[in-house]
């Protein structure tokens, strides 16, 4: 199990994670928009009004008819003081113009040059207010030019503008909180999330990836694999087509293998009762060769042909028998520490092979093998070549390490005939394989070769061939059990 | 020339051997069953059986197994299949050498020669090892005061592991040696034939003190 999203598991969480941070974005961000909204609102409102209030009660004895208008040049700095302090509070500061003059709460850090064009001018005919950020910090700004109603009930503008500068660094630290809070909110929320996804996308999975090991077990043989249906989803009707496929293989492999046993049966069965005619023939074929020589030409080669072909039926039936037994899994193994080099010449000698191959062993080379199965792969690679190449045939056995690093013992056998072709190589070994028209069997069963490769696997090892100029080299290899 | 008992029971297979045998010189009687064997060989004492494995009513392993109760006549197992199994329980029960189906006159009449080949007595010692005598002399064996039947291989095998006493024989030179290299070193030829003599001259078979065994070598004798 990976821990990085990879395939369905990764692609399972990947978009459950993207559909929950979307989620939360949008709900808290709506919601942090409304709550900042309605914050800044009331304090504007709260503001405005505050400044509207205060305007209101004000009543100002300044210039010389009481009446100040926009061109009156009575007006001083220090009237100009007066409203400034007349609209001051302890969470306002205020800027107040009149034509040139201007005056600002004492200590102020802001100039009019901080309140915005646009607002100067909207605020010569109406009450105006903005927000703007002054030194990163939030200030609320209300900026109007002063009306005054005279004795008529006439309202006329003044000249003065006041800006008042609320700030708004409360409303500001609860929406800082806010934010703080939101975001670690979101924080837990991708981490649950995150959780969740893993749980459900293992929970969703888990019946895919016992589907997985059972296909593989079914793959590599196992054909007795079911799985549990549950549930009446997509997977349930999968893993209900998953084991019916596996019923039917299995059917229909065991159909398969129980016609294939029969048919090997049928050939062990064969060779086995081929075997007693064959020990009758066998018996009094020596009569017959020696007496052939007493009959008439005709009748004589005619015996000669029967004693030859008797020999080669029972060379036959001894390979379909020793095939038969190698297929059926009946071979058994039974190593035991022998003198190479005297197993070697002990299979060539009985064989009255002898004097025709040339034999290099080291001396006193000893492997562990069956001996019994050495002296067949042995005897039937240098029937092979004393049959089918031509002489000298040479047979070489070492001890030797591999490139890969195996150590094993390694037998040649090679002979200096014409050899055969490089596409037939890999084809010498099947069963009745025949590697070209001047190789027509006339000797041997054709399944020397097989016999011989099936022998030495059952000691884990191989057997190769390989071209030579001239000839073909057989290598024989089997590991250090 | 030998007096041979023969046991097959198909005819043509019987037939067939008891001519080829008879053309080498042979003396051969045949039988189709192990039970008319057994009786003939009350009466007539052949010096070789050669049995067939696969024999209606009693086997030729049991056949095997019957004559050696009474008597260390050598036999030669015809087995249908040089199958382990034959081979081992033929061993087993006493056989002193086997051949496969289909045979060859011509081999089977060097394995009738190996066996009766004569035991040469030339020398008249009397070897001692503890309770172990044997006489190369007379040919006998006993353990204790009591003689000991040994079948023709069996003291054969003993003579020549007595002959070098601590020295480890290879089952390959036994081979040779004992069975005249018929065999393409069939290395239970010579396993079967110790555990049988070890079952007649061992006190313990299981904890041999004159036969030893060197494993991946051979069989070494070294008297206590």
């Amino acid at each position: 199990m990976t821990w990085l999203p990879s395939g369905l598991r990764g692609r399972l969480v990947i978009t459950f994670l993207l559909v929950a941070v979307t989620a939360s974005t949008v709900v808290t961000g709506l919601g942090y928009q409304i709550v900042r909204r309605g914050l800044l609102d009331r304090a504007e409102r709260g503001a405005v009004a505050d400044v509207r209030e205060t305007l209101s009660r004000t009543t100002l004895p300044i210039g010389v008819s009481d009446v100040v208008w926009p061109s009156d040049t009575t007006v001083t700095e220090d009237d100009l003081g007066q409203v400034v302090h007349a609209l001051e509070a302890p969470e306002r500061t205020v800027i107040v113009t009149y034509g040139r003059l201007l005056r600002t709460s004492p200590g102020f850090e802001f100039t009019i040059a901080d309140v915005p064009r646009r607002l100067r001018e909207q605020a010569a005919g109406r009450l105006v207010h903005q927000r703007v950020l002054l030194r990163r910090r939030p200030w609320l700004i209300v900026a109007t030019q002063i009306q005054r109603e005279t004795g008529q009930g006439v309202v006329r503008p003044t000249g003065l503008t006041a800006y008042v500068f609320v700030p708004l660094s409360e409303e500001d630290a609860v929406l800082s909180r806010l934010r703080t809070a939101l975001a670690q909110a979101g924080g837990i929320t991708l981490v649950l999330a995150l959780t969740l996804a893993l749980l459900s996308a293992r929970r969703v999975l888990l019946p895919v990836r016992r589907l997985g090991a059972a296909a593989r077990a079914l793959g590599s043989g196992d054909l007795h694999v079911r799985l549990p249906v549950r549930g009446r989803d997509e997977l349930a009707e999968l893993t209900a087509t998953f084991n019916e496929t596996a019923a039917a293989l299995e059917e229909t492999v065991g159909e398969l293998r129980t016609l294939e046993s029969m048919s090997r049966r049928f050939v062990a069965d064969v060779s086995h009762e081929l075997r007693t005619p064959l020990t009758a023939m066998t018996a009094v074929t020596d009569m017959l060769s020696e007496d052939a020589e007493n009959l008439p030409d005709d009748a004589g080669e005619a015996v000669r042909i029967v004693v030859r072909e008797i020999g080669r039926l029972r060379v036959l039936v001894e390979h379909l028998i020793e095939i038969s037994r190698l297929d059926a899994g009946a071979a058994r193994l039974h190593r035991e520490t022998v003198d190479v080099g005297d197993a070697l010449a002990d299979c060539l000698e009985v064989r009255g092979w002898a004097d025709k191959v040339k034999l290099t062993v080291p001396v006193g080379l000893t492997f562990s093998l069956d001996i019994r199965r050495f002296d067949v792969i042995v005897a039937n690679l240098v029937g092979n070549a004393l049959n089918h190449g031509a002489p000298p045939v040479v047979v070489t056995a070492r001890v030797r390490v591999r490139p890969d690093a195996s150590r094993g013992l390694e037998v040649t056998v090679r002979d200096h005939g014409k050899g055969i072709p490089e596409h037939a190589l890999p084809h010498v070994f099947e069963r009745f394989y025949k590697a070209g028209a001047d190789r027509a069997r006339s000797v041997g069963s054709g399944l020397g070769l097989a016999i011989a490769r099936a022998n030495a696997e059952l000691h884990d090892g191989s057997v190769t061939a390989e071209r030579r100029e001239p000839g073909i080299l057989f290598r024989l290899w089997i590991p250090t059990p | 020339m030998a007096g041979i008992l023969l046991v097959e029971d198909d005819p043509s297979v019987r037939t067939g051997l008891e001519l080829a045998l008879t053309r080498q010189g042979h003396a051969v009687t045949a039988y189709a069953t192990g039970e008319e064997a057994l009786d003939h060989i009350r009466t007539r004492r052949p010096e070789i059986a050669i049995l067939d494995v696969m024999l209606p009513g009693i086997d030729g392993v049991e056949v095997c197994r019957r004559i050696r109760r009474l008597d260390p006549l050598p036999i030669i197992l015809l087995t249908a299949r040089g199958d382990d199994l034959d081979v081992v329980v033929g061993l087993e029960a006493g056989a002193d050498d086997y051949v496969v189906k289909p045979v060859e006159p011509r081999v089977l009449d060097a394995r009738i020669r190996a066996i009766l080949r004569r035991l040469e007595s030339a020398s008249p010692d009397r070897l001692v090892f503890g309770d172990l005598v044997i006489d190369r002399g007379a040919l006998k064996v006993s353990l204790a005061g009591r003689e000991i039947h040994l079948t023709p291989t069996e003291l054969r095998l003993l003579l020549e592991l007595v002959r070098r006493p601590g020295q480890v024989l290879t089952r390959r030179y036994l081979l040779r040696a004992v069975w005249d290299h018929t065999h393409v070193a069939d290395s239970r030829l010579v396993d079967a034939c110790v555990q049988r003599i070890r079952a007649k001259v061992e006190p313990v078979p299981a904890d041999p003190v004159y036969i030893h065994t060197v494993r991946g070598f051979g069989y070494r004798f070294s008297p206590p």
